[in-house]
């Protein structure tokens, strides 16, 4: 692959109300950012529920539906990878202390799923600290090789 | 569109047929009370239908364990049925499948309870 085909275009960079219009929406986008360049069905509707769970994580957990906090939302082509970007303005999020949502005492919790999805449904995610203090969230998903 | 639930009564089971999104905000809200209402009034065996739900997010897996646990604590049963396959697949990454009993045929749902 040249490196004009690798170059990274971002294809949206906004920041968005803590609101679930605002998750709909970035789902929406990313679905059809997917099918536009040959996702399969079930690939486009796994990387749009991965990022539906990361955008309620910032607007809900994070943000807690403020009118004073947005969420930054980019997304972004390289080559035959989708990547998403997503920061809340939150408190930040420690992975670690969240429980273990496939043992055995936890299976009957009501939430914590999330981010367990999210993982499988991607090819690669990373939480870090944003520079703000808020979530900094990163999620990628590939065409096959080949594809 | 949110989820549309739809109770029968076949015997002594309650058939809750759902359709539609149960994710969060309205759609998982709407099981929630469901699930509560037909608990205060005593069904204590429920089939959940979940033929014709098109999504169901982290949320919406949160209601239906709190639905089991709802249900359960009040000495009764909650059966899935009908799960599309990408229900099936949630329910595999959850670990939820060792939780649920899960049926594909209506008839053998029902006569589980019995």
């Amino acid at each position: 692959m040249s490196n004009a085909e690798n170059q990274t275009v971002v294809i949206v960079d906004q920041h968005l109300e803590s609101t679930l219009d605002s998750v709909d929406a970035s789902e929406e986008r990313v679905k059809n950012l997917a099918a536009e360049i040959g996702f399969v069905e079930d690939d486009a509707y796994q990387l749009g529920y991965a990022v539906r769970e990361a955008m309620v994580n910032a607007v809900v957990h994070g943000n807690g539906y403020s009118a004073n906090k947005l969420v930054h939302f980019v997304l972004s082509r390289c080559g035959a990878s989708i990547d998403i970007l997503i920061e809340d303005e939150g408190q930040g999020f420690v992975p670690e202390r969240q429980a273990d949502p496939l043992a055995e005492e936890n299976l009957l919790n009501q939430s914590g799923r999330g981010i367990m999805i999210i993982r499988a449904f991607v090819d690669e995610f990373s939480i870090e600290r944003a520079a703000t203090g808020g979530t900094r969230v990163f999620l990628r998903k590939s065409l096959p090789p080949g594809t | 569109m949110s989820v549309k639930l739809t109770t029968r009564q076949i015997g002594d089971v309650t058939v809750i047929d759902a359709a539609g999104r149960i994710t969060l905000g309205e759609g998982s809200s709407t099981f929630r009370d469901s699930i509560k209402e037909l608990t205060a009034k005593g069904h204590k065996k429920v089939l959940l239908n979940l033929g014709e739900v098109s999504y169901i997010d982290s949320s919406g897996i949160g209601e239906l364990v709190s639905g089991f646990t709802t249900v359960s604590n009040a000495g009764g049963q909650l059966k899935l049925l009908k799960l599309t396959k990408r229900i099936q697949d949630l329910l595999q990454i959850t670990k939820l499948y060792t939780i649920f009993e899960v049926f594909d045929d209506e008839a053998a749902g029902l006569a589980s309870f019995n």
